[in-house]
């Protein structure tokens, strides 16, 4: 499983591209880091591997995941794990609940799903935690329970937009660790937005630095 | 990324729009149109004529009726867009949104009827306002004076004005939010500029956009009421669209032809009315300019804020005494002049008229619960259309929204029941959910848009990301944690159902009895205890589900920090 870029590029109608064509190729386990200035479109490229990219952008060259080209596939399809700033926790669901909701189809009956969404719990330091308000939790457990609820649906590559920005010091260098360690485990291809270079540092893989297009 | 299937939603909703909304409301205006000039197959006419506009003008009083309705109308809504500005300009720091719609949540919820016949019971001589003055003018009897269904119309303006100026504060307050109110407030004032100047010079401009279609609405409906003018205005001759109305209902079929041009001139004068407004935008745009220019800060304004304030604060007590007075009339039994409280009580208005009410409440309730569950689905569907299409509302598409509560009801309605007639579905519940659902929809559209666009697109997709397709999404995530505004766009819905008189009048063909069309018949009479009653109940079930709406998604979220107040 690995998640190729090829020519990347993203533009709005007939203007020049963002920024210059993307070629990258991350192995599982791997997190490359995309850096670049403010407003080049980091998030943009995220957004457009992601599948949610505005109708006003499109989109040039080709993203493989595992090989298989997954630009026409609808968002929900393309098996590919979103982290935001924010957690992004369903306001309306308990803890347990927004777990459940990522937790992928194929554990089935309710016993096994449940002790599945138990074990993503303790494992996050969130055990016991099931029934409680999302609102309730702390930023670094709201981190994790958002990590735990993207990895139960078992994604085939993960897209981190600038997940540890928010945090304070202490509690980046423990949840970017959490983070790295579950990437590494489950082996899949991830792909990392951020300003800070401890983040590049510590992720390890390729980096990529977004250029602006020569005009 | 739009499939095919999205294209198929959007479709959909259009189609049902074209021939739902849009189609039979231009269809009932041809129709009326038609039969303005003298075309009308129906009853034997099929020659193009002027005739009926000639006949409508050679009777007594419609000139008369179409002076009353413009000064009615144009005056409740001037006077409700400048109290409501003055209001504003002294209250929107201090209170906010929430608080806001709480107080005006009630004269919102209130039919225009049921404040109608309270406001009647409390200007009546014998009503409160006279009982209060007895002992300080030493009246012994109540006054001989004409304070409902005056032949000035004041009665009218005042009643309209109570459910204006609510609809118009919480409009402005909704506008308000998009502006830096504060903020421009301090820069104006540090140049030497009072609040009401900085009000009507910086802000009311960057707001007038924003409340531009809703003051139409105000005005389009002002223009036109028939509950209202039957209720409180004057009786000979009445405001125009009840003397269409009457005509309607004559049992003299070649009266159609003259009331459809009466119909097609009511339509005009609300056009006229609109244009006045555009022209009025125009000249303010140029005068506007010339008098920010020269600078002049004025004497101080405070004074007329303060009246201003207080003219709504009025409002406010008139129309709290108008609805505690429908229900105090309800089971009062002894109630000699001058006392402020009925010396016996009795429930034997409500017994007296059980079986009434409860078949009266029944319609009520399955007109509201159709027209406004069918009004929900199709809101959901066009937005949920709008974010799968990825792309904002065009003007147009607002436009049409707006466009069945820009257009006087009278104008299309009766023309629209001609069209019924001939599908064969005319005077049944069928006919009168669809005609009530012309009137919900717009506003329950209007209430669930702005919540829907404020909900956060990370939601989404996260939700997607995890791999929940898009009707998983719009089920598991977006309306439950859209609870709030979905149930008071219901509440909304409900509200505007129950308030209907006309499409359920002409629809029903008089055959559909609901709490409505029964308070307005009753209104006339002389008892106030039955039409205390129907009132009552006219008004309180909007507010039970006002109610429901405030409660429900409070005890549901009750442990869900970030669902709380109101809209996430």
């Amino acid at each position: 499983m690995s998640l190729e870029l090829t020519g990347v590029q993203v533009r709005i109608a007939a203007e020049p591209p963002l920024f210059q064509p993307i070629d990258l190729s991350v192995a599982p386990g791997q997190t490359a880091t995309v850096m670049g200035r403010s407003g080049i479109g980091k998030s943009t490229l995220l957004d457009a591997i992601a599948g949610h990219l505005a109708p006003v952008f499109t989109l040039d060259g080709q993203v493989r995941l595992d090989g298989r080209d997954i630009l026409h596939l609808p968002p929900e399809a393309r098996r590919i794990g979103l982290m935001f700033q924010d957690a992004v926790l369903f306001p309306h669901l308990s803890v347990g609940d927004n777990l459940a909701f990522g937790l992928s189809r194929q554990t089935r009956g309710r016993v096994a799903r449940r002790s599945a969404v138990d074990a993503a719990l303790t494992q996050a330091g969130l055990s016991g935690m099931y029934d409680r308000d999302p609102a309730s939790l702390s930023g670094g457990q709201r981190s994790r329970a958002a990590l735990m609820r993207t990895l139960l649906a078992q994604p085939s590559a993960l897209l981190l937009d600038e997940p540890f920005s928010k945090l304070d010091v202490g509690l980046r260098q423990e949840i970017r660790d959490f983070t790295f360690q579950h990437i590494r485990a489950c082996a899949i291809p991830a792909l990392l937005v951020t300003h800070d270079p401890q983040d590049m540092a510590a992720a390890g893989g390729p980096p990529v630095h977004l250029q602006p297009v020569r005009t | 990324m739009t499939t095919s299937a999205d294209k198929a939603l959007r479709g959909c909703v259009l189609a049902v729009l074209l021939f739902g909304v849009i189609g039979p409301i231009g269809a009932g205006l041809l129709q009326t149109g038609a039969a303005s000039v003298g075309v009308m197959p129906a009853l034997g006419a099929d020659a193009f004529d002027l005739a009926p506009y000639r006949t409508l003008f050679a009777m007594p009083g419609t000139w008369a009726s179409i002076r009353l309705s413009l000064v009615t109308g144009g005056v409740a809504t001037l006077l409700s867009l400048i109290v409501a500005v003055g209001f504003c300009a002294v209250t929107h720091d201090r209170m906010s949104r929430n608080a806001a719609a709480r107080w005006l949540t009630p004269f919102l919820a209130a039919p225009h009827a049921a404040l109608a016949i309270g406001l009647a019971f409390v200007l009546a001589p014998s009503g409160w306002i006279a009982r209060l003055l007895a002992p300080l003018l030493g009246l012994e009897r109540p006054p001989d004076l004409a304070l409902v269904n005056d032949p000035l119309g004041i009665a009218l303006i005042l009643g309209l004005m109570i459910k204006e100026v609510p609809f118009l504060l919480l409009v402005m307050l909704a506008a308000l939010t998009q502006i830096p109110v504060r903020a421009q407030m301090a820069a104006g004032r540090a140049l030497g500029y009072g609040r009401g100047l900085v009000w009507v010079k910086i802000v009311a401009p960057q707001v007038w956009p924003l409340i531009r279609l809703p003051l139409l609405v105000v005005l389009a409906y002002a223009l036109s009421t028939v509950e209202m003018g039957i209720i409180l205005g004057p009786s000979n001759p009445p405001v125009f669209a009840v003397f269409l109305t009457r005509l309607f209902g004559s049992p003299d079929l070649n009266l159609i032809l003259p009331a459809s041009a009466g119909a097609v001139l009511q339509a005009l004068l609300v056009g006229a009315a609109f244009a006045g407004i555009w022209v009025g935008q125009f000249l303010m745009r140029r005068i506007g300019l010339w008098w920010l220019r020269a600078g002049g800060r004025g004497s101080s304004t405070e004074p007329l804020l303060r009246l201003a304030t207080a003219v709504v604060l009025l409002l406010f007590l008139l129309g709290a005494l108008a609805m505690s007075a429908l229900a105090f009339w309800s089971v009062a039994w002894r109630w000699p002049w001058p006392a402020l409280l009925p010396e016996t009580w009795s429930l034997r208005a409500w017994a007296g008229s059980f079986g009434g009410w409860t078949h009266a409440l029944m319609n009520t309730l399955i007109l509201a619960g159709a027209t406004t569950a069918l009004s929900l689905a199709l809101a959901i569907a066009w937005l949920e259309g709008e974010d799968r299409g990825g792309r904002g509302r065009a003007r147009w598409a607002e436009v049409l929204i707006y466009l069945p509560l820009l257009v006087p009801q009278i104008a299309f309605l009766y023309g629209l029941n001609v069209l019924f007639l001939r599908i064969g579905i005319s005077g049944g519940l069928l006919a009168a959910i669809w005609a009530q659902t012309l009137f919900v929809f717009p506003y329950v559209m209007i209430a669930m848009s702005d919540p829907w666009r404020a909900l956060d697109p990370q939601l989404e997709r996260a939700a997607a990301s995890l791999g929940a397709g898009p009707w998983r999404r719009l089920f598991t995530v977006k309306l439950p944690v859209l609870l709030s505004p979905l149930l008071a766009a219901m509440a909304i819905g409900v509200a505007v159902s129950v308030a209907q008189y006309l499409p359920t009048l002409f629809m029903g063909a008089g055959r559909i009895a609901t709490l409505t069309t029964e308070a307005v018949t009753l209104s006339s009479g002389s008892d106030r205890r039955v039409a205390g009653v129907y009132a009552t109940l006219q008004a309180g079930l909007p507010f039970a589900v006002y109610g429901l709406a405030f409660v429900l998604p409070a005890l549901l979220y009750r442990n869900r920090a970030a669902m709380k107040g109101g809209q996430q």
